[in-house]
């Protein structure tokens, strides 16, 4: 591993983002990320947060059009709310701020206490819980669905929403929507190696693979032989069509976890593509790139969000981030 | 000792007990918490209660239940994860229920820490069979009636009781039938708790 020391390799990221990053305010001691001209008059205010390990998730994703704030935790652990509520006093207007929170006990637990710390000090707080993955089971008798890949979905329609000017009902409920509209499903090639650990999470033998696993090295509900590209396409497609049926066109992330090639990554896209096609399913915009990562996990994880004309609109608008940038 | 003996100096040296004992098993915990989890919960657990030792000895209370309170609020602030309100709350609740007194018995503890696993349980919407913390604390709590040691023994025995269980919350709960067969790795860490308050009430 290219570190340091476990102990240190969040805060030595964080001190990397500083310097390739000066339209970032990085504070690597209280483990914040704010945009530098934050808070921003008249804006919805919207910090998210969550494990180290899955970068650029969320550090990012922060910038004009996206998240105002994020602060990152220890890898794979949640961060604690004097983060949160630190990051929402910095980029708050006085507009409110909408706290975007992936299903995880962890993050939900952090989160909440800091909604209400952060009310107590005034502040107007909505919270959106990201819950997309469809290989975990939904019941009231487990932690529920896990938040991934929809959670860049969601950071980057609520946070345009939030750039216009639109108020704080206004930019949860779009991010709500945006959650009900979005489904994902991963697959490991390979388990991940923790800084703490220094081995695998998980004993994944060569020649076979993980399917419907989250991103925190956990392992995931099934284990087959190797398939190819064409094959998990087919699955991973049609295990998120069984849930979710789109009536309109779809956004399409192709996500890598990490350790795969981006050529394997387009290779990919490309059966997916097949797929939806074949499924009669209308394709808006796709997005291939390593966004929602499980450190040096091999494997990929496919996410739709099926959008009306004001989601699209929303999507398609400007954004400056690290990690997702695009113009007019 | 007699019950009326539990003075702040004993809490401290408790938490202190409890830290000692997370830095020894920190890589027992990471292991069971890599089976069924994310493989990191000896780490937080000792992040934590390092900061809790750091806290108490540069500003010790004078109160069993401020001592509670203070080691409650730094594992909420440091760290992070399920663990962190979790062990958090257990403790805050724990030790605001003991309010002000300068000395508590062992009965008015056992209550006071039930009133911090009723709150442990309401936050995390889990109940005894779920394969979590509370199969350890539940029985720990109800056997601290009779003594410190029984407290620690009916911890182990519900950590051990974890293996066979389905885990329904947290994220061993997204392994269904496969996180059968594996020690949860919260119940373990409550067993440590009580096995610290056990050794240093001896």
């Amino acid at each position: 591993m290219l570190i340091n020391v476990p102990e240190t390799v969040v805060a030595d990221a964080l001190r990397g983002m500083a310097a390739a990053h000066p339209e970032l305010v990085v504070d690597a001691e209280n483990r914040v990320i704010v945009r530098r001209d934050a808070p921003v008059a008249d804006k919805v205010a919207l910090v998210s947060g969550g494990g180290s390990g899955h970068e650029p998730l969320h550090g990012g994703f922060v910038g004009p059009g996206m998240l105002d704030a994020a602060c990152p935790g220890e890898v794979f652990t949640s961060p604690v709310p004097d983060q949160m509520v630190r990051a929402a006093a910095a980029v708050d207007s006085g507009s409110g701020v909408l706290f975007v929170v992936k299903n995880y006990t962890g993050d939900v637990l952090n989160f909440q206490m800091a909604a209400e710390l952060a009310e107590d000090e005034g502040m107007q707080v909505a919270s959106v819980l990201v819950n997309d993955d469809v290989a975990v089971t939904d019941s009231t008798f487990t932690a529920g669905r896990r938040g991934t890949g929809a959670t860049l979905f969601v950071e980057k329609i609520a946070g345009a929403a939030a750039e216009e000017g639109m108020p704080l009902e206004r930019v949860e409920a779009l991010a709500r929507q945006v959650v009900e509209s979005s489904r994902s499903f991963g697959v490991a090639l390979s388990a991940c190696t923790t800084p703490a650990k220094g081995g695998p999470t998980f004993d994944l033998p060569a020649g076979e693979l993980e399917l419907g696993v989250g991103i925190h090295g956990e392992p995931g509900r099934e284990r087959r032989a190797m398939m190819t590209s064409h094959e998990i396409a087919d699955f991973a497609v049609d295990a998120i069509l069984e849930d979710l049926r789109p009536r309109l066109p779809v956004l399409v992330l192709v996500n890598g976890m990490g350790a795969t090639p981006l050529l394997e990554l387009y290779g990919f896209a490309a059966e997916v593509r097949r797929v939806l096609d074949e499924r009669e399913v209308a394709v808006a915009r796709t997005l291939v790139g390593n966004y929602v990562t499980s450190l040096d996990m091999a494997g990929c994880s496919v996410t739709l969000c099926q959008v009306d004309g004001e989601l699209l609109r929303l999507w398609e608008a400007p954004v400056e981030t690290p990690a997702l940038r695009w113009g007019r | 000792m007699s019950d009326s003996e539990l003075d702040a100096a004993f809490f401290v040296r408790w938490m202190v007990a409890a830290a000692a004992s997370v830095e020894r098993e920190a890589g027992r915990l990471t292991e069971l918490d890599s089976a069924i989890g994310d493989a990191d919960h000896g780490n937080n657990m000792q992040r934590g209660f390092a900061a809790v030792v750091k806290a108490l000895e540069a500003d010790a209370p004078t109160a069993p239940g401020a001592v509670l309170t203070s080691a409650g609020r730094q594992l909420i602030s440091t760290v992070g994860g399920a663990s962190g309100p979790l062990y958090g709350t257990l403790l805050r609740r724990s030790g605001k229920t003991l309010g002000d007194a300068a000395r508590v018995t062992r009965q008015e503890l056992r209550a006071g820490l039930r009133a911090g696993v009723n709150a442990v349980a309401q936050l995390g919407g889990a109940a005894p069979g779920d394969k979590t913390m509370l199969d350890a604390l539940v029985p720990a709590v109800a056997a601290l009636e009779t003594s410190f040691e029984a407290a620690a023994e009916a911890a182990e025995e519900g950590a051990l009781a974890t293996v066979p269980m389905l885990a329904r919350k947290g994220r061993a709960s997204y392994l269904g039938e496969r996180s059968i067969g594996h020690q949860d790795p919260g119940a373990t860490s409550s067993a440590l708790l009580f096995a610290a308050l056990a050794e240093v009430a001896a």
